[in-house]
């Protein structure tokens, strides 16, 4: 769940729904974050200290007051591409190991 | 979406301030693009959600708050250490003593449908409860209607030949009580109608605990034949370990038989009744209908039923209000010290709060926070009293046994009592409730604070009206802790008034033991005397014996054996029934047993049968129907023959220290009938020796086998733990209560200490100005001390206030000390002085040492 979010915010900051969206999109419907998943997991990486709330804002019509951005901090940058290269290695040793097609 | 707001309701205020119009909004935008059978799962969704993450979220900010109260802890270790203890004693003490009170008071007997089980007596003016003549029980289970059972039972206690002899107390009960109480064998059956029919075959059933010390817990028990007083009887069953009737002392039951001799005579006061009230039958109505039928017997035979009623009680209402009041005590002293440890706490973490007043009102000030510093100061509390009730736990573990000498030995329940489910469910909330108390309250004033957002750097507002909190608080402790003292040491006085009552006997160097004679092959006085004799005749010839002698009942022991005289010109009355406590004696009694002989001469072996009938009276005896003139030689008759009285003895306790006793006659043991009297046959050896009195007990047991090898030797005891066995329920009060009060009073120094010392550091400023403004170091002395000393005062006066209330309403138990007793309150109150002054010493100490320089620098 930490990476999708980590993942949704590569881009750059979104808000909440954007995020379930784009989380969404990447999996092709595979990963529905709901609500109240999304905000504890908010709180907790906020906590962390692998998001922050973004104070930057998009075009003054297309924001609400009440939304919330929220964008990689850079520890968070660091996790994601940690995280990133421990489950390529993983892959790569699956490929290896013939359980995963491609290149190995 | 008000609904959906609703739903939000399951997540923490904090997180719902955080991220709850998010949530909606979110929502909001999703139902939006949403068909109709979308917007249904959405809500199907979203409750799911709430029901899955909510809980989540909870148990995140609880793991979160944990983690910073460890880290808050671990800190300051000796904080947590004390908070701990403090915790533990409390929790610890509250609940050994409830489970005492629980077993003593509270819980029902484990009888079946044990509200329903009543106890029926007989009463008479001077005499509460009496036990019926079996002819009158007849009439009672004939003329009686609120009763769906109404069984008997008498004592039964017999010399048992198993692997060696042995004296059991047993009861024998009418063949359906047992099945009346609900109760199941172990192993066996219980009787059968057969078994309780006149001449029907002999059975017995065992306890659990006679099975397994003689009987090696054999199952193949059942059915064979046991030798009870030379009758063969067949053990039919073995009851469960945890199964009592109707005390813990019995060992044993037989089915009661009576045959048509027993129902002769209606003073024939001999069993005890036993019934259980028809469904809808109130205890007021079966004593109402109890009552009319003892009436209506009176008028048939006005004789032995004069002025006799009934008295109908619960069965499980028999335990002594002494018992009662002493456990009442002790639970009202545990609450006292668990208040005591509570305020002490929540005290202590005001203080530590107090510390960080600025960050916690900062935090508070923002208003989501207020909710997660409730949770964060009620996780710190509830942390703290968890670890304190856990290890009150072990504490009450191994204080409960200590306490078992509260439960009296008439309960048909364990006296071990184990830490059971109850007594640990008892604790668990104990635990909780002292958690959120002293929780609740540093919170409620930070938030209260809060309200009052207090963010000016030196804003003392809130510290002021904290201190007062603080302060009633330590008044309060100083209040619980005084109240603790008194009532501990006017029971201690009382203590003291109780052991220094002479028992009327020296108790010292007085071994005593029972060989209970079989009543068949000791029919005959005759028969008996050749046993007394040799016994007695071997024993007094034994190193360091000085006297010996057989009586029937050893006082204190057994209280009962009343019997009433008659003399010409005497009617018994209501107020004087003219009873005595009779004992017949071997020669040597008075000697054995240290009671002085005022006038006259002791019982000698030549009073005989055929010689002229004597008695020795005690001399309240005397006093009471010769106040002038001298008693020796008068005459009056007890236990069927005139008697000529030869000499007085002082009185005894005969009934124990604290009961008022019947006067004392005694009389030969040959100058009775045969069989007349079996009860009062004597049985109980008393012997006087210059060494140790129990070492003499092999010797004598060896005695006693070479004349009667069958013969078992039971209750073997110095006379010195008979007299200490009644004050020990009193003791063990006193010393609890004195260790609660000890234990109170240092918290309260404690609590004191740190109210003062908070204070002090808070002043450091305040102190400092004056200082240097010239003002003598004796007047910020004195401003703290004065402080210590108002608490003190107002503390201690309503302590003071208080324990004489607490002292009346045990005035019953305090033996002659007066609830105002002027000696235990000039002690209180000079401890309570020692406990101001030792708390305030310190903090005083470090007001002197102020540096003015510094203190203002720091400003």
């Amino acid at each position: 769940m930490t990476f999708h979010i980590l993942l949704a915010l590569s881009d750059g900051e979104r808000h909440g729904y954007a995020i379930i969206q784009d989380v969404a999109a990447r999996t092709d419907g595979a990963v529905k974050i709901s609500a109240g998943t999304l905000y504890r997991s908010v709180q907790r990486m906020q906590e962390q200290g692998l998001i922050e709330e973004s104070r930057r804002r998009p075009a003054p019509d297309e924001d609400d007051e009440r939304r919330r951005y929220y964008a990689l901090t850079e520890f968070g940058t660091a996790v994601a591409r940690a995280e990133a290269r421990r489950l390529t290695q993983l892959v790569k040793l699956a490929r290896a190991s013939g359980f995963a097609t491609g290149k190995a | 979406m008000r609904l959906y707001r609703l739903l939000l309701r399951f997540y923490p205020a904090s997180f719902r301030h955080e991220y709850g119009e998010e949530m909606v909004r979110l929502f909001e935008e999703r139902r939006r693009h949403a068909s109709a059978v979308e917007r249904v799962q959405l809500w199907i969704e979203a409750i799911g959600d709430a029901a899955s993450a909510a809980p989540r979220v909870h148990v995140d900010i609880l793991r979160q708050d944990l983690r910073y109260t460890v880290r808050a802890l671990t800190r300051t270790p000796g904080f947590a250490v004390a908070a701990i203890i403090v915790m533990a004693l409390g929790i610890g003490a509250t609940t050994a003593v409830f489970s005492i009170a629980d077993r003593v008071l509270l819980r029902p007997l484990p009888y079946s449908d044990p509200e329903r089980l009543v106890r029926v007596w007989e009463n008479a003016p001077g005499y509460p409860q009496m036990e019926p003549s079996p002819a009158n029980y007849r009439d009672w289970t004939q003329m009686t209607g609120s009763f769906e059972q109404l069984e008997a039972h008498t004592v039964y206690a017999v010399n048992m030949l198993h692997s060696q002899p042995e004296r059991v107390a047993g009861i024998a009960l009418t063949w359906q009580l047992l099945p009346m109480l609900g109760v199941q064998p172990a192993l066996g059956r219980l009787f059968t109608a057969d078994e309780g029919r006149l001449g029907g075959p002999d059975a017995v059933i065992l306890s659990d605990r006679l099975w397994r010390r003689s009987f090696n817990a054999d199952p193949s028990v059942i059915g064979q034949s046991v030798r009870l007083d030379d009758t063969a009887c067949t053990i039919v069953g073995v009851m469960p370990p945890d199964f009592y009737f109707p005390d813990r002392e019995t060992d044993l039951w037989a089915p009661l038989t009576m045959g048509p001799g027993w129902f002769v005579d209606r003073d024939n006061a001999a069993l005890r009744v036993v019934g259980r009230l028809k469904p809808g039958v109130t205890l007021d109505g079966a004593r109402a209908e109890m009552n009319n039928v003892m009436a209506a017997l009176e008028k048939a035979y006005p004789k032995e039923n004069a002025q006799t009623r009934a008295t109908v009680r619960l069965l499980g209402d028999q335990v002594s209000w002494q018992s009662r009041l002493l456990i009442r005590i002790l639970t009202g002293a545990s609450i006292c010290l668990l208040l005591i440890a509570c305020t002490n706490l929540a005290s202590l973490l005001l203080t530590r709060f107090a510390a960080r007043r600025r960050e916690l009102t900062v935090r508070a000030a923002l208003g989501a926070g207020r909710e997660r510093l409730t949770r964060q100061l009620l996780t710190e509390s509830l942390t703290l009293s968890v670890a304190g009730g856990a290890a009150g736990v072990v504490f009450a573990f191994f204080a409960t046994p200590l306490l078992a000498r509260l439960v009296p030995t008439t309960l048909p329940v364990p006296d071990a009592t184990a830490l059971d489910l109850r007594v640990l469910l008892f604790a668990a909330a104990v635990t909780i409730a002292t958690g959120v108390a002293f929780g609740v309250l540093p919170a409620w004033r930070i938030s209260r604070a809060a309200q009052s957002v207090s963010l000016r750097e030196h804003a003392r507002g809130d510290v002021g009206g904290r201190e007062r909190l603080r302060s009633a608080l330590v008044a309060a402790q100083i209040t619980a802790s005084i109240l603790l003292l008194i009532s501990a040491g006017l029971l201690m006085r009382a203590l003291g008034n109780v052991q220094s009552i002479d028992p009327g006997f020296d108790a010292r160097g007085v071994l005593t033991l029972r060989t209970a004679l079989p009543t068949d092959r000791y029919s005959t006085t005759a028969a008996r005397g050749q046993f007394y004799e040799r016994v007695l005749h071997e024993i007094r010839a034994l190193p360091g014996v000085k006297a010996a002698a057989y009586a029937s009942f050893t006082p204190m022991i057994m209280r009962g054996g009343i019997w009433a005289v008659e003399m010409p010109g005497l009617t018994p009355n209501d107020s004087d029934p003219h009873s005595v406590s009779l004992r017949f004696l071997t020669s040597g009694y008075f000697d054995a047993l240290g009671i002085p002989l005022k006038r006259g001469r002791d019982l000698s072996d030549s009073d005989t049968f055929d010689s002229p009938f004597v008695a020795v009276v005690s001399e309240s005896f005397a006093k009471r129907y010769w106040p002038k003139g001298d008693a020796i030689g008068q005459r009056f008759t007890v236990s069927f023959f005139e008697r000529t009285i030869v000499g007085i003895a002082g009185d005894v306790h005969v009934r124990g220290l604290e009961s008022l006793s019947e006067p004392q006659v005694y009389v030969p043991y040959r100058q009775i009938r045969d069989g007349w009297m079996p009860f009062y046959t004597p049985k109980d050896l008393l012997i006087r020796t210059t060494g140790d009195p129990l070492a003499l007990a092999p010797s004598v047991r060896r005695i006693v086998r070479n004349v009667d090898p069958e013969l078992p030797v039971s209750d073997v005891q110095t006379m010195e733990d008979v007299v200490t066995r009644e004050t020990a329920p009193r003791r063990t009060q006193t010393a609890v209560l004195g260790l609660f009060a000890v234990m109170a009073i240092l918290l309260a120094g404690i609590g004191l200490h740190g109210l003062l010392s908070f204070g002090v550091s808070q002043r450091r400023q305040e102190i400092g100005v004056r200082l240097a403004l010239g003002a003598p170091r004796s007047s910020v002395l004195r401003m703290v001390l004065r402080e210590g000393a108002v608490l003190a005062a107002i503390g201690g006066i309503a302590g003071l206030c208080l324990s004489y209330a607490a002292g009346r309403t045990f005035e019953s138990l305090l033996a002659g000390v007066r609830p105002a007793d002027p000696v235990t309150y000039s002690i209180a109150i000079a401890v309570a002085l020692l406990m101001t002054l030792s708390g305030s010493l310190i903090p005083a100490l470090r007001a002197l040492r102020v540096d003015p320089v510094k203190a203002l620098r720091a400003e």
